[in-house]
């Protein structure tokens, strides 16, 4: 950033974003003026309660559950995905097996591994096409009376692919099986209404759509068993022990409110900024592809995979240009193996490790975009001209014989 | 982001000796687009003198790739390749000020491709493969899966304990214990199945020894046997009764009559048989009562053993607040006579 005189393009959105001005606003009072425990008899409670009340409502609205109370405030989108998976598994003895997809998040991955590993759950791992789309038949054929729990993303934090959660959740419950959806990345971006699907449970997080971090919360629809994670209090219904965090519950209520209003148009909006970057990357790069389903995906993430060429030294690059973007590079998360969703993809090695994503939100502009492009091209060709598989005549994948492979 | 030293950042953005050396005569390339790092060094060697005289690199990988690949290029001009033969990997990360645990291997990339280079030059066969694989485990030492596998199958290594002192893993901030219980876990059971170790001998994840003992502070609990060692001075045949020290107020130094001792607590105090220190701990409380007493209280020695001093507290000392301050006051008077740490327990008389 130091190079560069302009203000900084953060196009991360997937990973977090900024929090409204007005949502902080919101949640100021509550940290020095209603500081009460919500729980507690007097005013100082009474008022923060009706606070929370409120913001229950308007998270209800964004996501069209049936009943403000089928919404359990967590710590976050893995609280809400660990509480989700362990709780499906206790109230079902004698189900022991578990449906996830090979592309969700660690948050689901790593407890499921842990859970098979150490606990005697049976996890089927169903696997995606190239364009990230779900293998409904491999789905079908692990599905049976063992089944405890059906969890799969609604969309994939990398390439934006949706997957079609509401007809999976029907056949989920045809085995007689629960239905969970890690949410995280579609709730704001999407537009959900749950009582009109069969999604038993969900899981979503303030901060990705411009609430406040350490704060999500569990939709569980009424009538749904239920054991809770954590023990020792009332709160939520006796569903998650714990004081409420008022602050952040005000601040995700008021982000739910102002992203529920603008939802249609900066949707729109996005989708056209997204293709923009994408159709320019293309053109004015080679060798390098859109990653994801392109005709059902979130509208604000675009992840361009560039050939022989690896994403972490793009992203230095990137931010000494005052670009913020993230990679599915292995060299940006110490391991060797590139990002688990592109190799499921079977996406090829040449190109998993230069992949790009670019997340976009609805203060993204038009002239952001546009730097990317300007700089994009210049980078690659930089790093490219470095690549032992490159020559200037293009790409030489074949043209270099490691003594060690 | 990585903690990248400002020269790894220099030598990745403006990195020196990138791209083809059309005369080259020595070429190493190492890795592979699957590892998500590979690269070409050319080298440049004059016949006549064998000194490296320009070198070039072209890498595929990540920030500090490019940044040690650059070093190693700069490291070798103007040597030999006898002397080129001498680089290490910790070379190269030293000259770029430090590299982050888990970017290491590109300075062993580095190394690697310089060998394969001297190698083509000479001519000589390169030796196996020896990378090492796996996910990075302890990263304060920078030790991967592999190497701890191979150290546990070579060894036969059961127990958590021995793997950290094999392979350094898990020997700082502890922070990958439970991936290494799992590996251990993993290879011992898969050592049960070969044959190579017996099935209840493997380690089983969740066995954990108990929970340590906070670290002790100013005193080691067991320092010495309970009791004494028995023939150690056949001069003393009733060593360690429990010294009962005078139940009446005013018996003083009763307990010396029981030991043989001609001098019971000469000046310089180390190397004193037990059954002298007790007399010598006996004296100072002794020394110390009249103190106690001035409060209404009393403190009367019970026993001795190893570095355990117990007394019983009487009178206006039991439940008083302020006894732990006077145990602390006897056991630092204790420990300044005999030079070694003591500590003072408060016990029920029987």
């Amino acid at each position: 950033m130091k190079d560069t005189a302009l203000p900084p393009v953060y196009l991360d959105n997937n990973a977090t974003t900024r929090v409204f001005p007005e949502v902080v606003e919101a949640m100021l009072p509550y940290f020095t003026e209603q500081f009460g425990n919500a729980s507690s008899i007097h005013a100082f409670g009474a008022e923060v309660g009706g606070a929370l009340r409120q913001a229950r409502k308007s998270l209800q609205a964004l996501i069209g559950a049936e009943f403000d109370h089928e919404i359990i405030f967590t710590s976050g989108g893995s609280e809400s995905n660990n509480t989700a998976i362990r709780s499906a598994l206790q109230v079902q003895p004698g189900r022991t097996e578990i449906i996830t997809s090979a592309v969700e998040h660690p948050a689901i991955l790593s407890l499921c591994d842990w859970l098979e590993k150490h606990e005697g759950v049976t996890v089927h791992r169903i696997p995606v096409d190239k364009l990230g789309r779900l293998d409904l038949d491999a789905y079908r054929a692990a599905l049976s009376d063992k089944v405890a729990l059906v969890s799969f993303m609604w969309a994939n934090n990398e390439t934006g692919t949706v997957f079609p959660v509401d007809g999976l959740a029907e056949l989920a419950h045809e085995v007689g099986a629960l239905f969970h959806t890690d949410a995280v990345q579609a709730v704001g971006k999407l537009p959900i209404d749950l009582k009109t699907t069969e999604i038993d449970m969900l899981s979503l997080s303030s901060h990705k759509f411009h609430g406040p971090k350490g704060l999500g919360a569990l939709y569980l629809r009424k009538g749904t068993r239920f054991r809770p994670l954590l023990r020792g209090g009332h709160q939520e219904r006796g569903r998650r022990a714990g004081t409420e965090n008022a602050p952040a519950i005000i601040g995700l209520g008021r982000a739910a409110e102002m992203t529920l209003s603008t939802m249609a148009e900066d949707s729109a909006r996005m989708i056209a900024l997204r293709d923009r970057l994408e159709k320019g990357l293309v053109q004015s790069v080679g060798h390098c592809f859109v990653t994801g389903d392109p005709h059902d995906r979130l509208p604000n993430t675009a992840t361009v995979a560039f050939e022989y060429i690896e994403g972490e030294a793009i992203l230095l690059k990137l931010n000494q240009a005052g670009i913020a973007a993230s990679s599915g590079s292995a060299c940006t998360s110490g391991s060797l193996e590139p990002s688990h969703v592109l190799r499921a993809m079977d996406i090829p090695f040449t190109a998993a490790h230069g992949a790009i994503r670019f997340s976009l939100s609805r203060e993204t502009t038009e002239a952001e975009i546009d730097r990317v492009l300007e700089v994009m091209p210049g980078i690659i060709a930089g790093l490219r001209e470095m690549s032992p598989f490159w020559t200037e005549g293009g790409a030489q994948p074949d043209g270099f014989n490691p003594a060690y492979a | 982001m990585w903690d990248y030293s400002d020269k790894v950042k220099d030598y990745f953005f403006n990195p020196r000796n990138a791209g083809a050396l059309v005369d080259a005569n020595a070429v190493g390339e190492v890795g592979s687009l699957s590892c998500g790092d590979a690269l070409k060094l050319m080298l440049k060697v004059n016949p006549a003198t064998e000194v490296i005289e320009d070198a070039k690199f072209q890498t595929f990988g990540c920030g500090s790739a490019i940044a040690s690949s650059s070093a190693l290029t700069e490291l070798v001009i103007g040597k030999t390749i006898a002397e080129a033969r001498k680089l290490t990997n910790q070379d190269i990360a030293e000259f770029l000020g430090g590299l982050p645990p888990e970017k290491m291997h590109c300075s062993v990339m580095g190394q690697e491709a310089l060998t394969a280079a001297v190698a083509a030059y000479t001519g000589e066969e390169l030796d196996e493969d020896d990378h090492e694989e796996g996910a990075l485990i302890c990263k304060c030492f920078g030790v991967d899966a592999g190497m701890i596998e191979r150290a546990i199958r070579t060894n036969k290594l059961t127990t958590l304990e021995m793997v950290t002192f094999y392979t350094k893993a898990g020997g700082g901030c502890n922070s990958c214990r439970e991936p290494l219980e799992e590996l251990l876990a993993d290879t011992n059971k898969a050592m049960a199945a070969e044959g190579l170790i017996k099935p209840e001998e493997a380690y089983v994840f969740g066995a954990a020894p108990k929970p340590q003992k906070k670290k002790a502070q100013g005193f080691v609990i067991p320092d010495m046997p309970p009791a004494p060692k028995p023939p150690a001075q056949p001069s003393a045949p009733v060593q360690i009764e429990p010294i009962q020290i005078a139940v009446p107020a005013a018996a003083a130094p009763a307990p010396v009559a029981v030991v043989e001792a001609p001098t019971p607590a000469p000046a310089p105090v180390s190397g004193l048989s037990p059954a002298k220190e007790a007399i010598v701990v006996s004296k100072i409380i002794e020394e110390m009562r009249p103190t106690f007493r001035r409060d209404g209280g009393d403190v009367e020695l019970v026993d001795m053993e190893g570095s355990l001093v117990l007394v019983s507290l009487v009178g206006a000392c039991s439940g008083c607040q302020l006894a732990a301050s006077t145990l602390g006051g006897i056991a630092k008077v204790i420990t300044e006579t005999l030079g070694r740490p003591i500590r003072v327990m408060p016990v029920a008389k029987s």
